[in-house]
């Protein structure tokens, strides 16, 4: 368990992160989300104790971190193993000599270490790569190489810095999916900083955006992606492009709670209106732990706005965004521009 | 008629091979200094400076300037201005001693430059592993940085090298021994023809061996 509370850092008369409070619970996925320069890497930088916060506290295990010196401070630093963008594994190291890196510094004994390197590869799956060097791994093996070595201390807490920045969809879900195992299996905490939000989707359990130093907005992933208001929310799931409605159609953004809305729903709400609902785009997944959608229908003009979304609203369905009430409908049968 | 002049080539071999003996002797002895105190002034340096893992604004001036000093002379002045000082260290100021404390001091304060420049291509997140893995410094040091900069030390070391046979040749002038001593005293005072061209030849031949092996260290160091 992590609880960051009122964590500033500042250099000079520049605040680039302003009291943040957020906490990840044992054996839990946290995410931190936030644009470019909202103080992302240096929030990653302080929890991981390489700069030392302005003000306020990181308590692991019930001790605060935050205000250590010296041999204390890098005991603390193993309880937290980082797990970096693009791994920084050492080129002139193999493998297992990256893994078996902190635990020689640490001063574990060879036959341990030994041990010890063989069962970290072993659960990343890179066993087989053992003694590779960093060169002649794939960017999916390197960073779960760093994986292993950010385990290799046995840390309370695993920092994932952008550790899927730059990979490919499918090896970023091969990652994630270790992370969410490592989290199963070890009960390890994972906070996991990102700019990549459906690795956020797939992954964590709790989400909190960072903007401007702050964090804006947080709360865990399956109440999020279920507020219909939240600009948090909508980034966590995106609509594709939708196509163009209808001529003489009316468009409604919805969003519902697969646990509690009928899968049946567009043909529900099309019997209950006595005219068929039009979907224009459309998400619906696995979020958090059930199931969440977002769809963008076209109703037929004819049929009075305050009906449908009374008819939407008995199912269950959450209007996002209504039709513009000044806005012309289309009369039927005049071209789709 | 100049050719009348020159050594015999049968008897080159009898100069030549104790002049190549000397200059092993001088180069490896003054490279052995260099490696011991020019590695460790140049990590130092970096580590120091504010991309180091102790930035130190004045330690870093004073050590940078120190090795400033060392390489802001030609040879041949600093081999002059030191001369009280060899004077001092060996009772001499000509041969084999006297060559050894300024193609020392030279060639530190080549190699600390070296090693800066080395461990500096260290990439910093590197050294960020090392640190929130709770590791000390020193193991950073001599774990990471080193260990990550030892294809560039080898490449720099291999120019180091080179030069310092070039000093040893400048050291000639005051009797420092070698082949360059041996190029200077016969093939240049004397017109020795064929010394001189059996001198070209073996210097030629031990530079271009010595960065023919250090350019293969280099790459099997590399991963």
């Amino acid at each position: 368990m992590i609880e960051i509370s009122g964590l500033t850092k500042s250099y000079g008369s520049t605040v680039v992160l302003d009291g943040i409070d957020l906490t990840v619970g044992d054996a839990q996925i946290g995410a931190v989300v936030g644009p470019s320069g909202a103080g992302k890497s240096t929030l990653a930088r302080t929890v991981n104790l390489l700069e030392r916060p302005t003000s306020g506290s990181i308590v692991v295990n019930g001790q605060d971190l935050a205000s250590l010196r010296g041999a204390d401070l890098r005991a603390a630093r193993r309880e937290i193993g980082t797990v970096f963008q693009s791994a920084n594994l050492l080129r002139r190291l193999t493998a297992a000599e990256n893994v078996a890196l902190p635990l020689r510094h640490h001063g574990v004994p060879e036959h341990q270490v030994k041990r010890r390197v063989h069962a970290l590869l072993d659960r990343v799956g890179m066993l087989h790569r053992a003694r590779h060097y960093p060169s002649q791994l794939s960017g999916g093996q390197r960073q779960r190489v760093g994986i292993a070595r950010g385990l290799a201390l046995g840390p309370s807490v695993l920092l994932s810095d952008e550790a899927t920045s730059g990979l490919d969809p499918e090896t970023t879900l091969s990652i994630t999916t270790l992370l969410r195992e490592l989290r199963d299996d070890l009960g390890v905490t994972i906070l996991v900083i990102t700019h990549e939000m459906d690795v956020v989707r797939g992954l964590a359990d709790h989400v909190a955006r960072l903007d401007h130093g702050r964090i804006i907005e947080q709360g865990p992933v399956d109440q999020v992606v279920r507020r219909s208001d939240s600009e948090l929310s909508r980034a966590l799931l995106p609509l594709p492009p939708a196509v163009p409605a209808p001529a003489g159609h009316r468009t409604w953004t919805l969003r519902y709670d697969a646990a509690t809305v009928s899968p049946f729903w567009v043909a529900e709400v099309s019997r209950d209106l006595g005219s068929d609902l039009a979907v224009l785009s459309a998400l619906v997944e696995e979020a958090g732990r059930t199931g969440v959608g977002r769809v963008t229908v076209a109703v037929d003009g004819r049929v009075d706005a305050g009906s449908v979304e009374r008819a939407l609203v008995s199912r269950g369905l959450v209007p996002e965004q209504r039709p513009d009430a000044e806005a012309p409908v289309r009369a039927v049968g005049e071209a789709v521009a | 008629m100049i050719a009348l002049l020159s050594t015999p080539w049968p008897q080159v071999p009898s100069l030549l091979g104790p002049a190549l003996g000397e200059t092993v002797r001088l180069v490896g002895l003054v490279m052995a200094v260099v490696v011991a105190l020019g590695l460790p002034l140049g990590l130092l340096i970096f580590n120091t400076s504010p991309l180091g893992l102790t930035p130190h604004r004045l330690l870093h001036l004073s050590v940078s300037w120190v090795s400033n000093l060392g390489r802001s002379l030609p040879f041949l002045v600093l081999m002059a201005a030191v001369i009280p000082v060899t004077k001092l260290l060996f009772g001499t100021t000509i041969g084999f001693k006297a060559a050894l404390l300024p193609m020392a001091i030279a060639g530190v304060a080549f190699f600390s430059r070296i090693t800066e420049n080395a461990v500096r291509e260290v990439p910093r997140e590197l050294l960020d592993v090392g640190l929130a893995g709770g590791s000390t410094r020193w193991q950073i040091v001599t774990g990471i940085q080193l260990k990550e900069a030892v294809p560039g030390l080898v490449a720099g070391f291999t120019i180091n090298l080179v030069a310092m046979i070039e000093y040893s040749a400048i050291a000639g002038a005051i009797g420092s021994g070698g082949v360059g001593y041996l190029a200077v005293n016969y093939g240049y005072r004397r017109f020795d023809q064929n010394i001189m061209l059996a001198c070209i030849v073996v210097l030629v031949a031990i530079v271009q061996a010595l960065q023919f092996g250090g350019d293969r260290a280099v790459r099997a160091l590399t991963r």
